[in-house]
């Protein structure tokens, strides 16, 4: 093992520089040069101003707005401190969490019927930044409501804004909260 | 339970099956040191990297031969060098630049710093640390992603020379270990890590060495937005099965994974080599045969557990049922579509297919890449993560790892087949005799031995008097969830560290010194004392004769055989863990 300790320290030092240094710095010109906007967070700005990620959920508690799903990252969509509850299937503070959520959910949106699944539990990064299309028709009325608008109107914008399977196939169909909201603020 | 996921499922094992003859000979030409195609380009570094690193090399100008025992020193040297600097790297990055966050040495005490060390040299890359508030941009390139690299380039260093001592005969060494690493890393991981991180990138992986962004959010809230460089470390964390996300939530994280289609691509490039792995065995012994039945084997028992966690994930919980929340996918435009199912601690844009596929994949494999938290799946759901892991991660596996594994198996199915008709086993040619068959006990007992005496010390140990180890209090305290679900974040912590996984029933709070010096001390056992023996097995191997083919040989190509190995993987594993695992998620599946 002794013999073999200068090649190991040597290519230790070497394979740092290649894969360590120049490979994540060669990637990041690349990526710089041909993706700019995607490489730097898919920022979106309004009048000049950074408003968020179009990939990062964020928060939304006013009733004219679609609210996203509960967060369990950091106070609720920390993007510097992502998670979730990891809360386990048999866990008494999971279920009475859920039953809270379900009546607010059903009170703020006067809903009769079964929740979507995605409504009232929390996501996996704390940062999702979709909803289901169902959840977001369930809360079509509470938002045409609150900003004096047809709720047939309101609900046309969210179906001009579901974004199907990706290649027709992959994943489920989902509506991003933030550019719904942003298209009902005319932005 | 839908025919769309179903869809999902089929086309990602029909990308990893049509993969595997294609960059199987690949990596058979390469780890051979014949020409390729990238020889002309890559053949110059080559030779320099053998002349910086002083790597020996023979009269025709090719690295030296070494036996067994050399090939396992340099392996323990450069594994034990490299940790030490990995951490220094931490504890010392406050002197080192792309720290716009300004961490230092009071964000990586001293247990943590070990904990990481040995994790990401062992290919575990478990996550006691939360990376976006512990570790410099910096300390992730220099010392994550490039061992991201090297311990698959490891792995798959042993898995070759595993496969020489039954290709080749009466000979007395196994390969190169420096010429291994160099030709794995130069030729296989870092072109496919190129290509990878630059498609990810174009889907919206991020990748600059920015300061943290501050967004006023529509309501008028801030929100900081973690940035770094993500894509060129998401790259190689899936190809190489490492599985250390650039953030806590892994690949759940948007900036991660953000859509479904970077979703899939993630999941196949777990697969991928592990995959083509078994093609290039089949080409080393000259029989590609031998190599699709153990590629059977793996997808037949890769099946099995996709089956198992779909099926529990969509069917969600009482718990959640009783909350009025839908189980059943609905697909209705005029309704909307929903997932339904069990969507705690699950991605909306992933649903219930693609998070059950992505757990059992990244736990078959020794990746231990999230999107989902396995601590919140249903109790069965979860028990695939946690029996995969358990199974020794031998469907389709680790880089290397997996095959390597699997070898192991197959010496016992073969010796278990010997037994049985009263004959010396053999396998492709070479006796199975005592010493292969103890040496891969010795691993088997090793793995078990860590995993059960550890999740036992961590469940009944106090720290009523000390501070220093842990809070005061039973070290069983940490866990987040009560009952036979608390007793699975013990036991999945303790199999996913000596499984080298990584992932985690994330709920438990490891990030104690007493979890992270004794999951450090089941990350190194569950590597190092599983590849000694398996190297002394390669070893022993080639140096003995071929045994021609009769009439009494046991044929290991035939379906026979891979319903025998199969058997064996899931005998063994259940055998082992049948009580403890009785005793967490199926107990807790039966009062639920």
């Amino acid at each position: 093992m002794l013999s073999e300790l200068k090649p190991a320290i040597l290519a230790t030092i070497v394979f740092t520089i290649l894969t360590g240094l120049l490979y994540p710095l060669a990637i990041t010109g690349a990526a710089q040069a041909l993706f700019h906007r995607q490489a730097a967070g898919s920022l979106v700005e309004s009048n000049g101003k950074v408003i968020g990620s179009e990939l990062i959920g964020q928060n939304f508690t006013k009733p004219e707005y679609f609210h996203p799903r509960p967060s369990a990252a950091g106070n609720g969509y920390d993007a510097a401190n992502s998670g979730g509850t990891n809360l386990g299937p048999t866990n008494s503070a999971l279920s009475d969490r859920l039953t809270k959520d379900a009546a607010k959910f059903r009170d703020e949106n006067h809903a009769t019927g079964p929740i979507p699944s995605d409504a009232i539990t929390t996501s996996a990064s704390g940062l999702d930044p979709d909803i289901s299309p169902a959840n977001a028709y369930a809360q079509v009325a509470r938002v045409a409501a609150a900003r004096g608008m047809s709720p047939g109107s309101v609900r046309a914008l969210v179906t001009s804004r579901i974004q199907g399977r990706d290649l027709g196939f992959l994943g489920e169909p989902r509506v991003n909260v933030l550019k719904l909201n942003l298209a009902l603020d005319g932005k | 339970m839908t025919p769309n996921g179903w869809l999902q499922i089929a086309v990602f094992i029909a990308l990893v099956a049509l993969c595997a003859k294609p960059l199987g000979s690949f990596i058979a030409t390469v780890m051979e040191g014949r020409k390729n195609f990238l020889s002309p380009i890559l053949g110059p570094f080559e030779r320099l990297f053998y002349r910086l690193c002083g790597v020996k090399l023979d009269a025709s100008g090719q690295p030296e031969e070494q036996h067994w025992t050399r090939y396992a020193g340099a392996l323990l040297a450069f594994s034990a060098f490299s940790a030490i600097v990995l951490y220094a790297l931490q504890r010392l990055q406050v002197w080192f630049p792309f720290n716009p966050r300004a961490f230092s040495q009071n964000n990586v005490s001293p247990d943590l710093a070990f904990n990481t060390a040995t994790s990401f040299v062992s290919n575990t890359n478990w996550q006691s640390y939360v990376p976006e508030t512990t570790l410099s941009y910096f300390v992730q390139m220099a010392g994550l992603t490039m061992h991201n690299f090297l311990s698959a380039a490891a792995g798959l260093a042993v898995a070759i020379a595993m496969v020489r001592g039954f290709s080749r005969h009466s000979i007395s060494t196994i390969g190169n270990f420096w010429a291994d690493i160099t030709r794995a890393t130069l030729y296989i991981l870092l072109p496919l890590s190129i290509i990878s991180a630059l498609f990810l990138s174009s889907q919206g992986v991020i990748q600059n060495l920015s300061q943290y962004t501050e967004a006023t959010t529509l309501e008028g809230t801030k929100q900081l937005i973690a940035q770094g460089p993500v894509a060129s470390q998401e790259a190689i964390k899936m190809l190489g099965t490492n599985g250390g996300g650039f953030f806590n939530a892994n690949s759940s994280h948007p900036f991660e994974n953000p859509t479904p289609l970077t979703n899939m691509f993630e999941t196949f490039l777990i697969f991928l080599i592990p995959g083509a792995l078994t093609y290039t065995f089949g080409k080393m012994v000259r029989d590609t045969r031998q190599g699709w039945a153990l590629f059977a084997t793996m997808t037949l028992l890769w099946f099995g557990g996709v089956l198992t966690a779909y099926h529990f994930e969509q069917q969600g919980t009482p718990m959640l049922s009783k909350a009025g929340i839908e189980m059943s996918a609905t697909a209705d435009p005029a309704q909307g579509a929903q997932s339904g199912g069990n969507m705690e601690g699950k991605e909306t844009r992933f649903g219930i297919a693609d998070s059950a596929l992505f757990a059992t994949v990244t736990t078959d494999a020794s990746c231990g890449a999230i999107n989902g938290w396995h601590d919140s799946f249903t109790p069965l759901g979860g028990l695939v993560p946690l029996f995969n892991i358990e199974l020794g991660e031998v469907v389709f596996g680790g880089v290397g790892s997996g095959l390597y594994g699997m070898l192991m198996f197959a010496i016992l199915a073969v010796f278990i087949a010997g037994l049985m008709v009263g004959r010396t086993p053999e396998y492709l040619g070479k006796k199975i005799e005592q010493k292969e068959v103890k040496m891969a006990m010795l691993a088997m007992l090793v793995l078990a031995a860590s995993v059960l005496f550890l999740a036992a010390a961590s469940s009944v140990v106090d720290f009523a008097k000390s501070g220093y180890w842990n809070p005061p209090g039973p070290a069983a305290a940490n866990i987040n969830n009560p009952g036979a679900h608390g007793l699975s974040e013990i036991l999945y912590a303790y199999a996913s560290g000596t499984g080298n996984n990584g992932s985690a029933f994330g709920g438990l709070n490891a990030n104690t010194p007493w979890y992270n010096l004794t999951i450090g001390i089941a990350m190194l056992a569950g590597r190092f004392l599983m590849l000694l023996p398996l190297l002394a097995i390669a070893g022993s191997l080639a140096a003995k004769k071929q045994v021609p083919v009769s009439a009494g040989t046991f044929p290991t190509h035939g379906p026979l055989f891979v319903g025998l190995l199969a058997g064996v993987v899931i005998i063994v594993g259940a055998l082992t863990y049948f009580p403890a695992l009785s005793l967490g998620p199926i107990v807790e599946h039966l009062i639920q």
